[in-house]
């Protein structure tokens, strides 16, 4: 066994640096949460780890950037990936100019885009979520994601992005207005669909 | 400074009297009352109603309570919102008529936000928690980030006290429901599977709510849905906190709301806290449902940081969200 570092805690899951083969691999390890029976804790694990490997080895074959995954442990819940050594897009975005952080933006719309032509929901797109790297948007924690087709999905996925820009980078406030015309131009089907959604999801929220 | 708060935003009415001093929140009275529907669940003129009646007698024996005289009040605060508008309008009124015989200073504060800073004023060492905010209406995860308190996850559909609610009007159960539910679920053992609904930060009930009413159709155990309705939504309202705890990379976290008096939700948060090595609040009971001194002690830090309102300015706002106020007394 070599010896792991883990270089970062979220909440569900530990980010460990390791060696596999002889390539630099980060592992993704769920941890178990005492606070929730077995039944859920077990279930939340192995299936997030299940669908998630599903969808970034998806993700990569329509060409979203992810990275790439050399094993997958259900058992344990372990996913072994590429490391990418970039930049966390919530780390960078509130210090771009506004040009480029208009480009990113819509560079993240196209590949939401793409990920929806697809019927892949990532399920948390959060600037935490996305790491830039050689200049490209790099998707990761597919966790919550799943496949479906139906507008309402697509919707929730992108008021999930919506809301954490609005909270973590308020001060940019055009930030998810270029997110959409990045979608737009790349989604195939009616993107005008699925934005006049997002206005119902935020109307049924409390006190909209 | 020495101010008197009153809160009517739903069923109950409270006034409570606090002072500040150094810097922290001390109660000296906190008197709640509560209205119960004799069926169905709240209906708002007439808890409005309710609260027109006992609001008078209420402001009386808050005073007598704290030992104080009515002249030594500095400042009235209320409830502004969010709530319900026919509660609001009569809490209003109190607090607009007060502070014109009192002739001191009104101040409209949000609901919401009172229950984060109620924490942070009574409790040593609560300084910059992640509040997960439980009632009937409200479900938010709160934090303050960049000058507001911002919500960082909350239920799309129904609050998860509603949720309570509703199935135990189909159960046969009185309101408020959650305690039964919570009496009941001691005694559940087998876990039937619900929908566990989390979108980002974000979480929803209401398919959950149906099910469990489909297994109470089917003849499944009461004992077995209640436990399975709190293992599940408790559990997703511990990992959205958690996950709001991650991003925004804070390690308190304070409950506040009626269903912070769960004893499973309360042990579920502990546990999270105690794995990631954060650490725990919880105000005491009074003070995590909705009251008075909450409401005088937001009031306190808004009139302290500058911010003034006139009574023709007092307007009651039904939807005034946790993220609409500007966070005058924070850095």
């Amino acid at each position: 066994m070599i010896k792991k570092d883990i270089i970062y805690t979220g909440a569900e899951a530990e980010i460990c640096v390791s060696k596999y083969m002889n390539y630099n691999v980060v592992e993704k390890r769920r941890v178990h949460k005492s606070y929730r029976i077995d039944y859920i804790d077990n279930k939340l694990i192995s299936s997030r780890t299940r669908e998630e490997a599903k969808l970034m080895i998806e993700a990569r074959k329509i060409g979203v950037s992810v990275p790439i995954i050399y094993d997958v442990d259900l058992v344990n819940g372990i996913i072994t990936m590429e490391y990418l050594k970039g930049k966390r897009i919530k780390d960078i975005l509130n210090n771009l100019s506004e040009k480029k952080r208009q480009k990113l933006c819509k560079k993240i719309g196209e590949s939401i885009a793409r990920f929806h032509n697809n019927d892949i929901i990532h399920g948390d797109i959060t600037t935490s979520n996305m790491i830039l790297l050689d200049d490209r948007v790099h998707f990761i924690d597919f966790g919550l994601g799943e496949k479906n087709s139906e507008i309402e999905s697509k919707g929730v996925d992108l008021h999930v992005l919506m809301e954490a820009l609005e909270s973590t980078h308020s001060k940019y406030s055009n930030c998810f207005k270029y997110v959409l015309e990045g979608y737009k131009k790349e989604l195939k089907d009616d993107a005008n669909q699925v934005i006049k959604k997002i206005d119902d999801i935020v109307k049924r929220g409390r006190y909209r | 400074m020495l101010c008197l708060g009153i809160e009517g935003t739903a069923h109950s009415v409270g006034v409570g009297l606090i002072k500040k001093v150094n810097e922290k929140c001390r109660v000296l009275s906190n008197v709640i009352k509560t209205y119960s529907p004799r069926q169905g669940g709240i209906h708002p003129r007439e808890a409005a109603n309710h609260h027109a009646i006992y609001i008078a007698d209420i402001i009386k024996k808050s005073i007598k309570k704290a030992k104080i005289k009515r002249g030594d009040i500095d400042l009235i605060s209320f409830s502004q919102g969010p709530g319900l508008g026919p509660c609001l309008r009569t809490t209003a009124t109190a607090a607009r008529a007060l502070s014109l015989s009192l002739d001191k200073p009104i101040i409209g504060v949000n609901h919401c936000v009172a229950h984060l800073e109620i924490g942070r004023g009574t409790l040593d060492k609560c300084k910059d928690p992640v509040l997960l905010y439980t009632s009937g209406a409200n479900t938010q995860v709160i934090a303050f980030a960049e000058g507001k308190y911002r919500v960082f996850g909350e239920t799309l559909d129904i609050g998860i006290g509603n949720c309570l609610d509703k199935f135990g009007r189909t159960i046969g159960i009185d309101f408020p429901c959650g305690p039964k539910i919570e009496q009941l679920a001691l005694d559940g053992k087998n876990y039937l599977e619900l929908p566990y609904t989390i979108k980002g930060m974000d979480i929803a009930f209401s398919g959950l709510l149906t099910a469990a009413e489909q297994f109470y159709k089917k003849g499944e155990k009461l004992e077995d849905i209640c436990y399975s309705i709190q293992e599940t939504t408790f559990a997703a309202l511990t990992e959205v906190t958690e996950r709001a705890m991650a991003h925004t990379e804070k390690n308190q976290v304070l409950l506040g709301g009626g269903v912070a008096a769960n004893k499973r939700l309360r042990d579920m948060v502990q546990k999270m806290a105690c794995e990631r090595g954060a650490s725990f609040f919880v105000p005491t009971r009074d003070l995590c449902v909705d009251n008075g001194a909450m409401i005088a002690w937001l009031g306190v830090l808004m009139y302290i940081s500058g911010i003034r309102m006139s009574v023709e300015n007092s307007f009651i706002n039904q939807r005034f969200r946790t993220d609409m106020v500007d966070v005058t007394w924070r850095d």
